[in-house]
């Protein structure tokens, strides 16, 4: 049933074009005398334009899988693609390339800069990136552009978050991760947070890879992954997904 | 419990604390060095001093009678008297083409001397029933690699006699001997030889007779009472006054070494200390501020204050103890060496070389102190919160946008350099210690540098405007003027103008200063006379040109009157108005055209010596002439006193500068590293989350360095300030009315301390970043700061 299910996700996706492909990819940490086989052998598409939602417990490898695909970190062994890039084949230089290029992170606690105001946090990738947005679009998309010269400590953390977002979509990225984006936040402020993802998504067609533990909010995803030890547990195509404004926890 | 986690604190920060440790053992073993150093001299002195009996009181007279020593003994509060016979006369060693100027000193005839006893190192003492027979100095001895037996000619009023040597000594009177003339000692030039008193008071026609005499004095007498009847009594007979120790040449630039290393025990080891305070506490600090949850449980759990306290000093008393060992031993060494170093200026029979306990006590006490002032505030800090509020995350920090920024224009500016910028000015006072630190490597290296730069000056004024002679001669008594012929056809002369020397008192108020006038040309072209600005200047028909050094100790200037009493001949008193001041280092001498010195004498065209241009190739005849001329009593070689001075300071200076450059890089290293590690354990974080963002670890690690790099910028001019600042103390401090250092310091000198501590801060911040590349993007990511 569950096998069934996957592939039908899995279909999907690889009917559209992908941007992420993986194949048998394994991860194994090794902590003093301890191995943690974080992966197992994990065959996942995921197509453009998507918002797929990865769900499990914790230490059930999402963040693993999300860390490899976002080039923060490299499995043990099989083989990731971004679109025809093989990311096991690069360096780390190669991989920080790939990073500035392509993705865009948004983490549980938000990681700004706490001495540059949300509009120079913006500007720090800016100015690095090849076409980006003027900082103060991405601040006007994510609704802060008043708030554009506060620094981080005089945000709520519904803003610093909504900052943290703008700064990873001004560059324009090709994929959107994000890890708990609203696990450090209560629920009203989560939303606002998530609308802004399906805005994004919507608006810039940017494929996001949502990582959370919360079963309703996967169901604002186009697709629900679910992880259970370090394999795909189940993969189904969610035909309806629901608004933001319509999620509650 | 505590103590394993203080032992895991320790081995995860070892090595901040070694770099601390190490700036902390620098301070202690100056410390330790100079103090131990000053502690051997002393005692060497002391006990040399004492048991060899060096008089307290000094004089010199043109002739007295023996009856007048029971005279001098029966004033009160003087306990022994030394009358004796002391005469400078010119010596021919073999295989040694100058004449030496030897200083014959008498001893009496058949004991050993009252005062100013001999320390006999090797032969024995002369015979009375041979007056030839001498004992030498050792330093002349081995300058010429002599020894017992050995034999040297010396001209002894007038009469060439072979001096043959019977015994090697030292005496607490020679223990650094400077040839008339000179500024540095010159043993191969210049040697003591002891006879019996009969030999040389017959020869000089001094027999029941003395010319020199020496005082001890009994404990809590006034030497300036006694020193006022000396005088009273010698004059008659041509005393020149007398002196008290302190003025004795030897026993003046000893003490002058002794309070060098006192000023250094006082005030490199308080540099040192600071910084070291300055980096605990920074380290502390941030110590305290990582675990500030694990301190708020520990009080939660019912772990008193004291106890938490006690937990963090401990770590602090660990740095201080390593810190103080390393010092300790370190600092003995040095003493040991240094000491021996000083064994080669000073001719001490034995030099005490000891680890004084309570030097030890000192330096860790001191060490203690600096450790507490840098740790107590850094840990209080860490007491001072209620467990339920140090449980909670701190407030986050606040930047704003300085002022600073406005100034530099702030849309300019990159992200990551606004960054740096207000990193830095959110810790205003942390940033600037950590420049200042840095500063302080710059300013020790200026320091060390200057003396070079100091003394080349010098010696450039010196030797190359002042004094261009290549000899100077004296006479054995002033001679008529027209004696100018025969000095100017002696073998190579080129050039020869004469001088006149005349000791005198000289008066204003109650100071009173004793110096020889110099009668000198209106416009001499070898020895002359250089204004304020260093530029030669003519010497007026009228007056009295006085050196900047005198009229400062007489407070008088141009156009006053100084009351000028001749010490020799018929003793007039004049008064003279001072026409000019001059500038000279060394030491503090009166000029006065040759003409009318003359005059103010009431006596002929009369000179003293004269100064000579020589030509190099004819030196061995001419100094052949020399040797063989009875009237020419002394000879002091110019060109030789530059050699002799430049190799002395260059190993001196050679050994201090490479000291200093070891000392400024462990300053600049310690500060560096360690502000360089707190910054990079402030801002994982932030520069993890650039490295995710897409910046490289070049681009990440430029934000690190940027802020090293800044730092040492803003360090770099206050560090040459300060070093500036620090050369000018140590010039007042050495200067004396001997000799005065000019204050000079290079471009150059700026240019090589400042890269040098730039290439000292790039390599600790490069060692730094390489932790960069052990950052775990992810780890950093997922926990709360």
């Amino acid at each position: 049933m569950a096998e069934a299910r996957a592939s039908s996700g899995q279909a999907e996706a690889e009917q559209r074009t992908a941007t992420f492909r993986t194949r048998d990819l394994t991860k194994v940490y090794r902590t003093g005398e301890v191995e943690v086989h974080a992966l197992r052998g994990v065959n996942l598409s995921i197509g453009e334009s998507e918002i797929v939602a990865l769900l499990g417990p914790s230490g059930s490898g999402k963040s693993t899988l999300l860390n490899i695909i976002g080039g923060l970190d490299t499995p043990t062994s099989g083989e990731v693609f971004f679109r025809d890039l093989n990311l096991t084949a690069l360096g780390p230089s190669g991989l920080t390339r790939y990073r500035r290029d392509n993705v865009g992170f948004v983490f549980q606690f938000y990681n700004l800069i706490p001495s540059l105001t949300a509009r120079e946090n913006v500007q720090l990738v800016t100015e690095l990136a090849k076409a980006p947005m003027l900082p103060g679009e991405a601040l006007d998309l994510v609704g802060l552009s008043k708030r554009a010269d506060h620094f981080p400590a005089q945000l709520s953390g519904g803003e610093q978050q909504r900052v943290a977002i703008a700064r990873a979509i001004a560059k324009r990225p090709d994929v959107l991760l994000c890890d708990e984006p609203t696990g450090a936040l209560d629920s009203e402020t989560g939303v606002l947070v998530l609308e802004v993802i399906s805005r994004v998504n919507r608006e810039l067609g940017t494929t996001c890879a949502l990582i959370t533990h919360n079963a309703s909010i996967a169901e604002m995803a186009h697709r629900i992954v679910r992880f259970f030890d370090g394999h795909i547990a189940s993969d189904e195509v969610n035909r309806s997904p629901r608004e933001p404004g319509d999620i509650v926890w | 419990m505590l103590d394993r986690k203080m032992i895991r604190d320790l081995r995860r920060l070892w090595s901040q604390a070694l770099a601390i440790a190490l700036v902390m053992a620098s301070g202690i073993a100056v410390f330790v060095m100079a103090l131990t150093t000053m502690r051997n001299l002393e005692e060497t002195r002391d006990a040399y001093y004492e048991r060899y009996r060096f008089p307290h009181v000094f004089a010199h007279v043109k002739r007295a009678p023996e009856s007048l020593a029971t005279r001098l003994a029966a004033i009160p509060g003087v306990n022994a008297v030394a009358p004796r016979v002391v005469v400078d006369v010119n010596l021919d060693v073999p295989g040694v083409i100058e004449p030496a100027t030897g200083r014959l000193v008498s001893i009496p005839e058949r004991q050993r001397p009252p005062l100013n006893d001999l320390y006999l190192r090797a032969g024995d003492w002369p015979s009375p029933r041979n007056p030839d027979q001498v004992v030498a100095s050792a330093a002349f001895i081995e300058a010429h690699d002599m020894g017992v037996g050995d034999s040297l000619d010396a001209i002894i009023n007038g009469r060439k006699r072979t001096l043959s040597i019977v015994g090697v000594a030292q005496s607490p009177e020679f223990l650094y001997t400077i040839p008339p003339g000179a500024l540095m000692p010159d043993d191969r030039l210049f040697g003591i030889l002891w006879m019996r008193h009969d030999a040389l008071a017959a020869a000089y026609d001094l027999k029941g007779a003395f010319n020199d005499v020496g005082l001890t004095v009994q404990r809590g007498a006034s030497v300036d009472d006694i020193i006022a009847e000396v005088d009273r009594l010698l004059t008659p007979y041509g005393g020149v006054g007398a002196s008290a120790r302190k003025d004795q040449i030897s026993h003046f630039f000893l003490e002058g070494e002794i309070e060098e290393l006192r000023l250094m025990s006082q005030n490199i080891p308080a540099i040192f200390l600071g910084v070291a305070a300055f980096l605990l506490n920074i380290v502390i600090s941030r110590l305290v501020a990582t675990e500030r949850e694990q301190i708020g449980l520990l009080k939660a759990v019912g772990y008193r204050n004291v106890t938490v306290a006690w937990h963090y000093l401990k770590l602090v008393l660990v740095v201080v103890l390593v810190a103080t060992a390393i010092g300790a031993v370190g600092g003995l060494y040095l003493a040991g060496a240094m000491t021996k170093l000083y064994g080669v200026f000073f001719d001490f029979p034995i030099l005490l070389v000891q680890a004084h306990g309570d030097v030890i006590g000192l330096a860790i006490a001191v060490g203690l102190v600096a450790g507490l002032v840098g740790g107590v505030t850094a840990v209080w800090r860490a007491v001072r919160l209620p467990p339920a509020e140090a449980m909670r995350p701190p407030a986050p920090t606040v930047y704003r946008q300085g002022l600073f920024e406005t100034v530099l224009l702030s849309h300019l500016l990159t992200a990551p350099a606004r960054m740096v910028i207000r990193h830095l000015t959110r810790w205003p006072l942390r940033s600037a210690l950590t420049s200042l630190g840095i500063a302080m490597a710059v300013a020790l290296l200026v320091s060390a540098l200057h003396w070079l730069d100091s003394i080349d000056y010098m010696i450039d004024v010196l030797y190359d405007r002042q004094s261009r002679q290549d000899v100077t001669i004296s006479f054995v008594e002033p001679l008529s003027l027209s004696a100018m012929h025969d000095v100017a056809v002696l073998p190579g002369v080129l050039a020869a103008e004469p001088f006149r020397a005349v000791p005198t008192a000289l008066r204003v108020g109650h100071r009173e200063r004793r110096e020889a006038i110099i009668g000198v040309l209106a416009e001499p072209d070898l020895d002359r006379v250089l204004d304020t600005d260093l530029q030669p200047t003519v010497v007026p028909r009228e007056g009295l040109v006085l050196s900047s050094t005198l009229a400062d100790a007489l407070q008088v200037g141009p156009g006053e009157f100084v009351s000028v009493e001749v010490l020799e001949s018929r003793r007039n008193k004049i008064d003279v108005r001072v026409a000019q001041v001059v500038e000279t280092y060394l030491g503090a001498p009166a000029y006065m055209e040759i003409n009318a010195l003359n005059t103010l004498l009431q006596e002929g065209p009369r000179m003293s010596g004269a100064n000579l241009l020589v030509d190099s190739s004819q030196y061995e005849a001419f100094y052949r002439e020399v040797k063989e001329t009875p009237a020419i009593a002394g000879t002091a070689l110019l060109s030789d006193a530059v050699r002799t001075m430049r190799e002395t300071i260059a190993e001196t200076i050679n050994i201090m500068v490479s000291f200093f450059v070891g000392f400024a890089s462990i300053i600049a290293f310690g500060v560096v590293y360690n502000s360089a590690r707190i910054s990079l354990s402030e801002r994982a974080r932030e520069l993890a989350s650039m490295r995710v963002l897409g910046f490289s670890r070049a681009e990440v690690s430029r934000i690190l360095l940027g802020e090293v790099a800044a730092l040492t910028v803003v360090a770099l001019p206050i560090g040459c300030a300060i070093g500036y600042g620090i050369s000018w103390g140590l010039t007042q401090a050495i200067s004396n009315e001997l000799y005065r250092l000019p204050l000079v310091i290079d471009r150059s000198t700026y240019g090589v301390s400042m890269l040098f501590v730039v290439v000292a801060s790039a390599v600790s911040g490069l060692i730094v970043r390489r932790r960069l590349d052990h950052l775990d993007l992810v780890s950093v990511l997922k926990t709360r700061e």
